[in-house]
This record gives structure tokens, C-alpha cells and sequence, in this order.
């Protein structure tokens, strides 16, 4: 009962973004009441301090996330991958107020007044979608000033959220957006047991993070297994030193994190006493416990990923995704079964022992599990321009393999299946009705090396073209920067 | 007829006697030399050299290897690459490139630290890799970046610079034939960072890199005019080893060429007038920011190693980074080499996939072929001897199911030296192993499955 009113907290949060305006502009004066199971406690009869009860303010750092001006637009002519296995050859992709409306052969009718984009020869996907990314908090430049990723400082840092270290001017936000990604997690970096919250963002240009954030995506909790963890604090001689410092670190956060939770029920139940302290890490280790906050777990070796599970089944929470999941195909049976995403890359191997068994057939072998999810992820400023090849390598590896794999299948690795590993598979991720108008034309196959995104469209608005410098913004620190707006052979002002 | 049966019998043999006078043609296929494309080519290789390239039938009594509807090139070029040097990245002592001893800096030849057995090599093969271009990396950060989370997190910056050397040490030929040596050349150049990582060395400031170099070679030349007073100790005090002056003679007289890592267009200037000024032979390695001042590089004959995806500022040195620096410089006139990611060694395999995103900002698709085979050759001096399909060169030879530079094509056969390799790997093997969902039939653990 007590439980179910926490997750009503939760799912208000939910709500609250999704209906942006309206939370945005509520005086916070008087806050809304969270629902009406945790009201009718004794928290409104015993106002306490602004900030001090997280319940009476669910959403602190809100989105101001408008997309930009757009038109209805009938893009037409393409071969469409829709996300969802589908592959329609001369298709029509009609969106209008910023959502995908219809999806179909030449014969679907094109309504009047739309912007009719000519897509012959080229084809239509979803919107990219990376799920590990950290612009903005790894910024380019990465020089003394700008590396905000890693709060390394105790291997417990739950408290911290990644939104307040993004730098929305960091160009790789642009360079990304012309190689389709039009949404990302940006997560904290691995050097703690718990990292911090993550955040989803929609790829447009913004002076704050909070234009930039997805309305309504729930919040992650980045947890890392391994080396780097040990590493870290092993180097100071503290704890954890070793993969089981590591687990003994999990357990006692989430102890902690339930008895902060069964406080605060208690108090919202009784009124008696005084009310918990508010904690920031136990708080967003409540929200895993809830449900409301995702478990996005950097985890390389098979073994450490099942004692990751059997912890989660310990404490009685989800793992959403293993990111670096270098070892998920040792294991595809048991992820998919457990309905979690392994989130990985193609390519990147041997940088240390626990990247040591990676294959380039990983996402194909998770995939071709009963019910697995592949997902194909970045890390890097680098790669995320390019997700598309980096699927293309594993999709050859996996057809090398002897697995049937279909181009139209192989796009979900970074689109729908990526949507549902960040939790916003409802959203965005798909070719679907109803979903957010996030689509790439690419100039030809986007399994082809030589394929280009022409024109990136997020909620619907074109918000970058290859071909019209209006449509390809840059950032402030790039301007008068060296090389800014000289032209040379083949070199042109404003793209890099 | 006789001798029809005879090379039956070398065929038969093949497995166990590679490459002694078999005679193998590659028929049928699009054939890249490096130079020039051949439709419907012939490739003939026997006794580890390539015989022939043309449109000619197969050679009687020749083992074909058909080809038709595949692409066939020589086997690519790694430069700036770390193959055989280093086999875990973050596990020390399986890390031979880089050397933090001020007393050899110039003199630490990497060629002793080569292991022909090390696990990335049949992979980077897999990526069509047969040669490679090894390099020692400067201990002050300038080789190769490391993945974020290898770091202990203080961000990419500045590396800290624990010598004083200004040289990395010098740089081999290799070869990616499965063996016992695969050392082609030791001591073909030598490295050394300028831009910061440089300027860490002499103190912190970039002008006193130049002074301090100046000096170096100052003391060099002095000392090759007087090696006997040298030994008598009757010279005066040099800065460096006795090692690192012999080591550096080459360097100083300009018969070895100096591969410089820099990124900034103001310090490629700066590096091209000590070139000048020093009599210095050049290669670039990096330059970023080359599109700025590609006609300065083209009129200066200086070849660049670069790497084309490198497109946003990691630091400040390389603020003016854009896709289209490899077409521009190649548009100039600049003799580039394209080159993998991370220092080249796990990911050496990708550099063919870079090569494909420079053909899509603007480089032509024969320039990005010659930029992965000929152009190192040519750099290195070692032109005519592989990185080229013509009779003479090295039987580096590769056969691709398509577009050799695109991520669904891949090695369908190679060559390296004439022997055929094999097209496996660890990663081959761990993938077989858990192919079938980590089970095998009769509930026994994969570790029984071999």
C-alpha cells in the first residue's frame, strides 16, 4: 500500500512533464499535491521546509523543451525501415504537430498543405537513438575545466545528477545531430558503484539543460561492475578494492536506501515524530526500489552481469540495461529472459581485461535470443556519429555467423530497441503513429559507409539539412573559434 | 606434363608447404593496385612476390582462386599503429610502446618488444591489415587516446610528462603473416611530439621545444663530428645518452625521416620551419587542423599521417578539426596515409571504415585505397616493395566480398608474402563457442567443446 502510493509519487513526475506548460508555470509557491494517496497523509496537515519533502516537488529541474517550428511534412519516395521490422520500399512517412501520422506504400495519400520532401533514392529511419552518451559532460574541449562526468570521490554517488554537469554548448551535440541522433542518455561516468542519475535530452540546440530535456523520459541510475570501481577506490586503499568490495558496496547502498524509503512511509503514515532528513542518494536509490529511476548498469563480464541480476532480485528491483555489455552474448539466454537490454559496441576491444572476450557478433548473438534486446551504443563523441556503421559491422558479423538477419531488423539495435532500453519505447524509436516525428533521410543506405544523414527531424521539425546552412546550427564556442568560417577545398563554413 | 603434375602435387600440399613455388592467381575480380583499377584482373603470386597484374588468363597449372564479384586489393597499411606492441591497453607490462627512461628516449627501438603471437594481430588481419607501421608512443600522451573510463577521470587533458626526452624512439616496418617474425624493418623513423604534449617536455612552453630540439641536434652533429673525443671524454657535457646521440644521427643528417605528432595549424607551421631550418625530413602525424595550411604542407613535400574521423576539439590545439581535412589535403597535393582508431591496435581493423567516411566528405575513392596501401609504402620508403599490386612487391594480397571499404564487405581470402592466411581468431573462436546460446549438446559446459 505504502509502496503503491510511492509509485504514484513517481508516475506523477511522469505526468507533470508530460503536461510541460502547465507544470512549468505552476506558481511553486503552493505546489501541487503529489496524488491523492500520499496527500492524504499526514505530510500536508505538517507543511515542512521547501526542499526538504521530495514528494511535494517531483520534477525540480524541469524540461523547457519546445520543439522547434515545424510544418505537417509528407516525406515520400524512400525506402522506409520503420523501427519495427518493417521495410517499405517508395514509402510515405506523413507527420503532422510533430508526431509520425501515417506510415505506408506510394499510395497513401499525401494530404493537402504538407511539405512534400522527395525521398527517392534515399532512405527514411527513425531518429538515432544513443543510450550511452556523455556530451556535454565530457565536453569537447576536454580540457582542466571541462571533464564534469565522474563525481570520483566516493564509490557511492547516487546523489549526483548528470543534468547538472552538461554544457549545452559542447559541439558534439551538433556533430552527433548530423549523423542522426536526435535523442541521448547522457550519463555520469564509471568510476563509482553509483555514478548518479542519468538524463535523457532531445538533440536540439539550447542555452540550459532544461530545454534540452525529454519531457516525461524517467531518470536513470548509473551503476558500474568491474574494474573501474576497484580501481578507483582500490588506488586509494578504500573500498571497494575488488569485484566483491563491489558487491558488498551495491547491497549496503540498497540497505540503506530501503530503511530511508520505509522512514519516510512510516512518517507520511503516522505523522509521528519528525520527518526524515532528506537524502539525495538515498532518494534516487528509492526510485530504483520503486521502479520510477532505471538501472543503467556498466557491466563488461558475464559473470559480474548474473550477480548483477541475482542482487536486483535480492533487493527487489529491475536491471533495464547492461551498457558495455562486451560479454552479453555468453549469456543471451538468461538477458533475454530477464528481460534486460545489453547495450554495446561493435568494435572496441582490449583496452582492458574485462573487454578481452568481445566479439564483433555480440549484438547479433543477443539478438537472436527468444525476446533478447540488442541495442548498439556509443560512449563516445566519435562513434555516435556513425551508429549506423557501427550497426552495419555488427550486422555483417552476425550474417557472417550464419544468422539471418534483415537491414530492417538490424535498425532496431539503435532506435525502438534503444528507445525501450532508456525507457521511452512509447515515446519515440519507431515509425509508428503516434509516436514523436523523429526521423533521418539518409542520402542511401544507412548501412552503407558512404550514406550521409541529408535532413535530421526531431518532434517533427527539421533541425538539420546537409544541404541549407540555415539548418546547421553552431554552437557559442564555436564561433571565431580557428578555421570558422573559411572555406577551403571541400571544406565548408559551419560543418565539421 | 610433367610439370603439371608437379604443382598438382605443391597444390595438394598446400596447408604444409605454403608458398614455395606454388603459383596462385586471383582471377576474375575488380582489382585496386593501389594506383590504378583493373576490371575482370588477374593477380599472380608465386615464391611470396606478386608475378603479374593484368587481364591475362591464369597461368597454367596455377591454383585460381576465383574472384568474380570481388573486389581485390593489396593488403592495407596500418600507421601510427601499435600491433605487436601492445596486447591489453590498460594491463602494464603487456605494453611495450611507450619508454619513461630519460636516458633512452631517442634510442628505444621497439622492434625488440614485437611479439608475431599477439592476439590483436589475426583480428586487425580480419580487417584486411597486412603490414603495419609501428610506432613508439611518447610517455607525455601522445599516442593513441585512451577510452574515458580506462583514465582515473581527470578528463583528456594534458598528459603529465614524466621525461624529459623529446623522442618517443623509433619506429618499425611489420608484417601480419601468422609465424614466428614478423619484423620487416627496425628503425625506419623516428617520433616525436610537438604542440603540447612537446612543450610539456621542454618545460611547459611550445617556443622552448624548438630551442631545446635546436640544441639537441646541435649536440648530435657535434658529437658525430668527434665520436673518438667523446669516448676519450674529451668533449663537453651533452644532455643526452650516448645512445640517444647515435640514435639520432640518422635524424639529424636527414636519411631518417621524423614523424612529428602535432594537431594545431600554427604548430605544423612551426614544425615545417624547423624542417627547413634543421634540414629535418618530415612526416606528419595528426594534423587536425593541416586544412588550414595545406598548401604550406604540399609546398614543403611533407606527407601526413592522419586519422579522418577526428572532427571535433578534444583540446584546444585542434579547434579547426573537420571531416573534410583528408579531402583537402589530398586536394592540395599532400601524400596522406589514413589510419585506424585508438592508436591502431584493437581497432586497427576500422581503418578501411575511415577511409570510407573520408570518401564521403569529399576524398576520392581511389585516393582513400592509395591512403591505406602505396601512400605508407611511399612515406615510409618503401615504395615498390608492398602496399601495391605490381610484379615485385610483396604478395600482401587480399580478396573482399565488395567494397573493401564498407562495413558489410569483408576478407573472403589473404595473402600475406604469398602464404595464405587463416581467417580466424580468438574472437572467431569465443564466438563459436557460444554461438548456440552458450549450451552444448549432452549438458556439458562450452569449455568441453573444443
Amino acid at each position: 500500500m505504502i509502496r503503491h502510493a510511492l509509485r504514484g509519487s513517481s508516475l506523477a513526475v511522469v505526468a507533470c512533464a508530460l503536461a510541460l506548460s502547465a507544470c512549468a508555470t505552476t506558481d511553486t509557491d503552493a505546489p501541487p499535491a503529489a496524488d491523492g494517496s500520499s496527500s492524504g497523509g499526514a505530510s500536508t496537515d505538517r507543511a515542512m521546509a521547501r526542499g526538504l519533502d521530495a514528494s511535494t516537488n517531483l520534477d525540480p529541474y524541469p524540461s523547457t523543451y519546445q520543439p522547434l517550428p515545424r510544418d505537417n511534412v509528407a516525406i515520400v519516395g524512400g525506402t522506409v525501415l520503420t523501427g519495427t521490422d518493417q521495410r517499405i520500399e517508395n514509402g510515405v512517412v506523413l507527420m503532422s504537430d510533430g508526431k509520425v501520422e501515417a506510415v505506408g506504400p506510394a499510395s497513401t495519400p499525401v494530404p493537402a498543405g504538407y511539405r512534400v520532401v522527395d525521398a527517392r533514392g534515399r532512405f527514411v529511419t527513425p531518429g538515432v537513438i544513443d543510450v550511452h552518451s556523455h556530451l556535454g559532460v565530457y565536453p569537447s574541449p576536454g580540457v582542466s575545466g571541462m571533464s564534469d562526468g565522474n563525481e570520483a570521490t566516493s564509490p557511492n554517488t547516487a546523489q549526483v545528477w548528470a543534468e547538472h554537469s552538461i554544457w549545452p554548448q559542447d559541439p558534439g551535440f551538433n556533430t552527433a545531430r548530423a549523423g542522426g541522433v536526435t535523442t541521448l542518455q547522457i550519463l555520469p561516468g564509471s568510476a563509482n558503484l553509483f555514478g548518479g542519475r542519468s538524463v535523457t535530452v532531445r538533440n536540439i540546440p539550447s542555452i540550459t539543460m532544461q530545454g534540452m530535456k525529454f519531457p516525461g523520459a524517467p531518470y536513470g541510475v548509473k551503476m558500474a561492475c568491474g574494474e573501474n570501481p576497484s580501481r578507483v577506490y582500490g588506488g586509494r586503499n578504500q573500498s571497494p578494492a575488488t569485484g566483491m568490495g563491489n558487491v558488498a558496496g551495491y547491497r549496503a547502498a540498497f540497505i540503506a536506501a530501503q530503511d530511508y524509503r520505509d522512514k519516510w512511509d512510516k512518517w507520511r503514515e503516522t505523522g509521528e515524530g519528525s520527518p526524515p532528513t532528506r537524502n539525495l542518494q538515498n532518494e534516487t536509490l528509492a526510485g530504483v526500489l520503486d521502479g520510477s529511476i532505471l538501472v543503467q548498469n556498466h557491466c563488461y563480464r558475464a559473470d559480474e552481469m548474473m550477480v548483477m541480476l541475482d542482487i536486483a532480485n535480492e533487493f527487489g528491483y529491475r536491471v533495464t540495461a547492461f551498457h558495455h555489455a562486451i560479454e552479453a552474448y555468453k549469456i543471451a539466454p538468461q538477458l533475454a529472459a530477464a528481460g534486460v537490454c545489453a547495450d554495446m559496441w561493435t568494435g572496441w576491444w582490449g583496452f582492458k581485461m574485462e573487454a578481452l572476450d568481445a566479439v564483433e557478433e555480440n549484438a547479433a548473438l543477443v539478438d537472436a535470443a527468444e525476446g533478447g534486446c540488442a541495442v548498439i551504443h556509443s560512449d563516445d563523441a566519435q562513434l555516435t556519429q556513425r551508429l549506423n556503421q557501427e550497426v552495419a559491422a555488427a550486422l555483417a558479423a552476425g550474417r557472417r555467423a550464419g544468422l539471418n538477419i534483415s537491414e530492417e531488423h538490424a535498425i532496431s539495435w539503435i532506435t525502438s530497441n534503444a528507445a525501450r532500453s532508456i525507457g521511452i519505447g512509447d515515446e519515440t524509436g519507431a515509425l509508428t503513429p503516434g509516436l514523436r516525428g523523429d526521423v533521418v533521410i539518409w542520402s542511401a543506405n544507412p548501412f552503407s559507409v558512404y550514406a550521409r544523414a541529408d535532413q535530421v527531424f526531431i518532434d517533427g521539425a527539421l533541425t538539420f539539412d546537409r544541404f541549407d546552412p540555415r539548418y546547421q546550427p553552431v554552437s557559442d564556442f564555436e564561433l571565431g573559434q580557428p578555421g570558422f568560417g573559411i572555406a577551403a577545398a571541400n571544406i565548408v563554413p559551419g560543418a565539421r | 606434363m610433367r610439370r603439371f603434375a608437379l604443382i598438382s602435387l605443391t597444390a595438394l600440399a598446400l596447408s604444409a608447404m605454403p608458398a614455395l613455388a606454388q603459383v596462385t592467381a586471383i582471377t576474375g575480380g575488380r582489382v585496386l593496385t593501389g594506383t590504378s583499377v583493373i576490371e575482370n584482373g588477374t593477380v599472380v603470386i608465386s615464391g611470396g612476390r606478386i608475378v603479374s597484374v593484368g587481364t591475362g588468363a591464369a597461368p597454367a597449372g596455377a591454383r585460381v582462386i576465383d574472384a568474380r564479384g570481388k573486389v581485390v586489393t593489396p593488403g592495407f597499411v596500418a600507421v601510427d599503429s601499435g600491433l605487436g606492441l601492445t596486447e591489453i591497453s590498460s594491463v602494464e607490462g603487456s605494453e611495450d610502446q611507450s619508454n619513461g627512461a630519460n636516458t633512452i628516449s631517442a634510442s628505444f627501438d621497439v622492434s625488440y618488444g614485437l611479439d608475431p603471437w599477439s592476439i590483436a594481430i589475426p583480428v586487425a588481419r580480419l580487417g584486411g591489415i597486412t603490414r603495419a607501421i609501428v610506432v613508439p608512443n611518447h610517455p607525455g600522451g601522445s599516442g593513441g587516446h585512451q577510452h574515458q573510463d580506462d583514465s582515473d577521470f581527470a578528463g583528456a587533458g594534458s598528459g603529465g610528462f614524466q621525461t624529459p626526452g623529446l623522442f618517443a624512439g623509433t619506429a618499425s616496418v611489420i608484417h601480419l603473416a601468422a609465424g614466428t617474425d614478423i619484423l620487416v624493418q627496425p628503425r625506419v623513423a623516428m617520433v616525436a611530439p610537438f604542440g603540447e604534449a612537446g612543450a610539456g617536455v621542454a618545460g611547459g612552453a611550445r617556443g622552448a621545444e624548438f630551442t631545446l630540439f635546436k640544441e639537441t641536434l646541435a649536440e648530435v652533429r657535434l658529437y658525430a663530428r668527434n665520436k673518438a673525443a667523446y669516448d676519450r671524454a674529451a668533449l663537453r657535457d651533452l644532455s643526452i645518452s650516448r645512445a640517444d646521440l647515435e640514435a639520432l644521427i640518422p635524424v639529424a643528417d636527414g636519411s631518417m625521416p621524423l614523424i612529428v605528432t602535432v594537431h594545431r595549424a600554427a604548430d605544423i607551421q612551426q614544425v615545417l620551419r624547423l624542417g627547413r631550418e634543421e634540414g629535418v625530413k618530415l612526416i606528419l602525424d595528426g594534423a587536425e587542423e593541416g586544412w588550414l595550411v595545406a598548401a604550406d604542407i604540399a609546398a614543403a613535400d611533407v606527407p601526413v599521417l592522419l586519422n579522418p574521423i577526428s572532427n571535433l576539439p578534444g583540446d584546444l590545439e585542434t579547434r579547426a578539426a573537420r571531416m573534410e581535412n583528408a579531402a583537402a589535403l589530398n586536394a592540395a597535393g599532400v601524400v596522406i596515409a589514413i589510419k585506424g582508431n585508438e592508436g591502431s591496435v584493437h581497432r586497427a581493423r576500422e581503418a578501411r571504415y575511415n577511409a570510407g567516411n573520408a570518401v564521403s566528405h569529399g576524398l576520392p575513392f581511389e585516393a582513400a585505397i592509395a591512403a591505406l596501401t602505396v601512400n605508407p609504402a611511399r612515406i615510409f620508403g618503401m615504395a615498390g616493395q608492398f602496399g601495391e599490386l605490381r610484379a615485385g612487391a610483396a604478395a600482401d594480397v587480399v580478396v573482399w566480398s565488395g567494397d573493401p571499404l564498407e562495413p558489410l564487405s569483408s576478407v573472403t581470402a589473404a595473402f600475406i608474402n604469398g602464404q595464405e592466411q587463416s581467417l580466424t581468431s580468438r574472437q572467431i573462436l569465443l564466438r563459436d563457442r557460444y554461438r548456440n546460446g552458450g549450451r552444448q549438446a549432452g549438458g556439458m559446459p562450452v569449455a568441453y567443446g573444443n
